[in-house]
């Protein structure tokens, strides 16, 4: 097991590796990166300095050299805006968006799991096919406009809730309700078949064949087995979470990661741009290198393989 | 002997109707069959012959898209086919107890080996989660494995291929049932731990006086273990009675065919014995007998005409025109079952 | 001993195996109709809108539709912060969703189809190369990079469906790669070889007619998260670029006048996107389960 342990870790550098040359491959596609490195509106002698900062006039694979090693100390750059490092900034962001996340994390399991236990079990009556329609109402909505909707109602006509803003418990509602609509839907759709593919296996046909009572065979031996192909999406999603959060926290201004990201786009910003996709980037990477060593300690089968 | 069988089915049928209900596959087709209490009956046909579903139709737990359409099944007296759902859910397990062929399958990866075994105890008869450990702990002794307080705790991942499937079969014990069926029980595992579990099957028997139904496909295992044997072709029994009398003189030409086909020491041939062609499609079935188109002693009527199961003498019966008084050159006395 | 034949089937329901996901093979009119009505739109965009999408009078602006108070028919959905009628607006909306989406799926599909059936058929360097990158670029979520993509290049029509193709063909190499190795090993592909077709013959003649199924049903599936995309992306000012009139933007605009109840300017806009992914949506589902049903993994 420690060979598969290793192996993963070494695969998730290559990841990294790759995620970075791109990154960089793509700035310096356009040319000349020292626009971008630059504040609007500068003049040729500020880029020429910009470049000469830069190091953008040495050869490639110095400049990468560059690029990595800063990053790897943790110097994403200094947003032009608020003359700041980036990495400051993110870190100043990163418990709202967390709280955002996981608060919309929980709505997507609490609706979403007991949603597709039910269509699993009642297959092709009414709760599956109200699952079905919930589904695709998830997948076809985007999140932003639920949120904007949800304004109109809650904030603008019944004026029960905050239309933007934090702080309160109100304030979180509704952009965890819109953040958390779409995964509800993906998290639905897989307990469903999960659950449905638990349902048709030996195990639960003993357990009927035992004389158990269909509560205790769904409840017992098919639910805790249905949900760990979910749970494990569900933590990589929650780090999905923070990197697409982007529009609901514009549309709400909920002071997160995303707003960071949408600041730094309508302030042409680049150093926050690039920070926040590199750190998004490498997260996912992250998450998903410790789901797979999570589950290659627990998973007897890989364990057994030492 | 007892007055009353065991288990006695009647004329069962079970078909798998598609949705458009214009496929109906007679998975299980007028079954006629009784079981005396303490007896072994096997099962024995190709795969695709209908007897893993003759043991899921006996506990009703066919999938949706089949119905049970005729027949009777009763067990000790009453008719199973009347019972309510949770009814049936107090036959199962507790009074007719089943073991699955794949034991690495069957058991639950997530709960402990006690939880698992004493499962059965606590639902049908109320006991503690304490005394219905302390029953798990001796059905596992009983079983023959080694340690059993230790084993308790652990998991079905950390068992062997034999242990687990004696794990399954102290579950199939675990409430003291009259009747056992036991589906391929040693497909899945080693020759050298087929013989054990065999045995133990065998003590299990004489100690708790169960009946036994041993679903197979290998004659080895009916010659060595069962009382009764009924051969099973196309959803339907082809022949049935005492198996030592069977394997001696078969009367249908598949049971021929199947004894034949088993390779023996003696034999100086060179080629394996095979039947010929394959076992037919079971919604497309032909009309008349389902084995004629293989069967080497086929004649027209055989190719037209379905036969009943003609009584051949006490306890044996054979689906086969050649059994038919007037094909039988002997003065033996063939009445039809049907009435 | 006579057969007795029960009134009512009495076996026991239980689930069995997992029934398809959409219920019932019937083909999907409406939304296929929606679909079509939208395309009719955006080709004929010109002929259908009562007014110019891009010109508007202050005097005018935040009227609402007809059937309000303060609206009229001569501006049937109402108008916009800067007087533009709605109707109009998304009526050449339309076009630009169709075309940007269709182009974007088009190009993800086939860069993604190309690299897929090279990377399975090819094996080796090219296919682990290949499948590190796609998979690195999979982790990136896609608006993220979208985004990332779009504030380096700059934003415009083509760019984004650039941008978008470019995001989206990991989704199909890894599936098109998965149905390229299986078929390699079939017979007609070993005949090809035996026979000493080139490589480049049998992947263009052999393999690629064989995934284009999946590829198709792959497309539909993918317009809708396209689409929604890139009204996130015009939302938040790098999608297509202003006074085009993309549905996304209407959006943005829209939340200028919501706090004050000018519902319109959100919910309509926001009712075509739904109904477009919706639809492609469905097809895409049905086509699954009509062309392939091994793709019902999807």
């Amino acid at each position: 097991m420690k060979q598969y342990i290793v192996r993963r870790i070494g695969y998730s550098f290559l990841s990294l590796f790759l995620l970075s040359l791109t990154i960089f491959v793509f700035v310096r596609l356009t040319g000349d990166p020292a626009t971008l490195l630059v504040e609007p509106g500068a003049s040729e002698a500020d880029l020429q300095a910009i470049r000469v900062q830069f190091g953008l006039d040495q050869p490639l694979y110095v400049q990468y050299w560059h690029f990595i090693a800063s990053f790897a100390v943790g110097d994403l750059g200094q947003s032009f805006y608020y003359r700041t490092p980036v990495l400051d900034l993110y870190l100043q962001r990163l418990p709202n968006s967390l709280l955002l996340a996981a608060t919309a994390m929980s709505f997507s399991l609490l609706i979403g799991i007991p949603t597709g236990i039910l269509a699993a079990v009642r297959v092709g009556k009414f709760w599956d096919t109200t699952g079905k329609i919930f589904a695709l109402l998830g997948l076809s909505l985007p999140a932003f406009w639920v949120g904007l909707v949800l304004i109109l109602f809650f904030s603008v006509y019944l004026g029960w809730l905050p239309s933007s803003g934090s702080g309160t418990f109100w304030h979180l509602l509704m952009p965890a309700f819109s953040l958390g609509w779409f995964f509800a839907a993906a998290h639905m759709r897989l307990t469903r078949s999960s659950m449905l593919e638990v349902l048709g296996s030996e195990y639960v046909k003993l357990a009927r064949l035992k004389g158990l009572p269909e509560a205790l065979v769904i409840g017992k031996h098919a639910f805790k087995n249905a949900l760990i192909p979910v749970i494990t999406l569900a933590g990589i999603n929650l780090v999905v979470m923070i990197n697409v959060a982007i529009v609901v926290e514009t549309v709400f201004a909920w002071p997160g990661i995303g707003r960071l990201l949408y600041e730094g786009i309508t302030f042409r910003d680049f150093p926050i741009v690039q920070g926040v996709v590199v750190i998004g980037g490498a997260m996912i990477v992250m998450v998903n290198l410790v789901v797979d060593i999570f589950y290659a300690l627990i998973d007897p089968r890989i364990r057994l393989e030492s | 002997m007892p007055n009353e069988p065991l288990l006695s089915l009647e004329h069962l049928s079970a078909h798998y109707v598609s949705q458009q209900g214009r496929r109906v596959v007679r998975a299980v087709d007028d079954i006629t069959l009784t079981l005396n209490a303490g007896e072994t009956l096997g099962i024995v046909g190709e795969s695709g012959s209908g007897k893993s579903t003759l043991a899921l139709t006996i506990l009703r737990l066919l999938p949706p898209a089949a119905r049970i359409v005729s027949g009777r099944m009763m067990f000790e007296g009453e008719d199973l086919l009347d019972k309510s759902d949770a009814e049936m859910r107090r036959v199962r397990g507790k009074r007719i107890a089943m073991i699955l062929q794949d034991p690495m399958a069957s058991l639950n990866p997530l709960f402990s080996i006690g939880d698992q075994v004493g499962e059965s105890i606590r639902v049908h008869e109320g006991a503690s989660r304490a005394s219905a450990w302390t029953r798990a702990i001796a059905l596992l002794k009983s079983v023959r494995i080694p340690s059993p307080e230790t084993r308790v705790t652990q998991f079905p991942h950390e068992m062997s291929g034999g242990m687990r499937q004696r794990i399954v079969g102290a579950i199939g014990i675990s409430c003291e049932p009259r009747l056992l069926i036991a589906d391929e029980p040693t497909t899945s595992l080693d020759l050298t731990i087929q013989a054990q579990y065999l045995n133990l099957l065998s003590d299990l028997q004489k100690e708790h006086g169960l009946a036994l139904i041993f679903i197979t496909h290998n004659l080895g295992i009916v010659a060595k273990m069962c009382d009764q044997i009924a051969v099973m072709y196309a959803g339907r029994v082809v022949e049935k009675g005492p198996v030592t009398r069977i394997f001696n003189t078969p009367a249908h030409p598949y049971t021929k065919a199947l004894l034949n086909s088993i390779p023996r020491m003696s034999d100086n041939r060179q080629r394996l014995t095979a039947i010929e062609g394959q076992p037919p499609d079971l919604a497309s079935m032909p009309p008349g007998c389902a084995f004629a188109p293989r069967c080497a002693m086929a004649f027209d009527r055989c190719r037209v005409e379905t036969p009943p199961e003609f009584i051949l003498d006490e306890g044996r019966t054979a689906r086969c025109w050649l059994a038919a008084p007037e094909a039988e050159a002997e003065t033996v006395p063939a009445r039809s079952a049907m009435a | 001993m006579s057969v007795t034949t029960l009134p009512s089937p009495i076996a026991e329901s239980r689930p069995d195996r997992p029934v398809a996901f959409w219920k019932g093979e019937g083909f999907p009119l409406i939304p296929v109709l929606i679909l079509l009505t939208i395309a009719f739109v955006a080709i004929f965009a010109d002929l259908l809108a009562p007014h110019d999408p891009q010109i508007g009078s202050l005097a005018r602006r935040f009227r609402p539709p007809a059937w309000q108070h303060g609206g009229s028919m001569e501006y049937l959905l109402g108008t916009d912060h800067v007087g533009r009628d709605v109707l109009s607006r998304l009526i050449f909306g339309a076009r630009v969703s169709v075309i940007v989406g269709l182009a974007a799926v088009f190009v993800a599909g086939a860069i993604g189809t190309l690299l897929g059936i090279v990377s399975g058929y090819l094996g080796g360097w090219v296919d682990q190369v290949i499948m590190r990158l796609t998979d690195t670029w999979l982790a990136l979520p896609a608006l993220t990079f979208a985004i990332f993509l779009a504030a380096i290049v700059g934003p415009s029509e083509f760019n984004i469906i650039v941008i978008l193709g470019g995001v989206y063909w990991t989704r199909y190499a890894r599936v098109i790669r998965g149905e390229v190795l299986s078929l390699k090993e079939r017979e007609f592909v070993r005949l090809a070889i035996v026979a000493g077709c080139s490589k480049r013959v049998i992947m263009w003649r052999h393999i690629l007619p064989n995934v284009i199924n999946s590829a198709i049903v792959l497309a539909t599936l993918m317009l809708g998260v396209v689409i929604i995309t890139e009204a996130s992306l015009s939302f938040l000012g790098v999608g297509v670029p202003p006074p085009k009139p993309a549905w996304g933007l209407m959006l943005a605009d829209g939340k200028k006048g919501l706090m004050v109840g000018y519902w319109w300017l959100t919910v309509l806009p926001g009712l075509c996107i739904m109904g477009m992914v919706l639809s492609a949506n469905l097809l895409g589902d049905w086509l699954r389960v009509k062309l392939d049903p091994q793709l019902r993994q999807l």
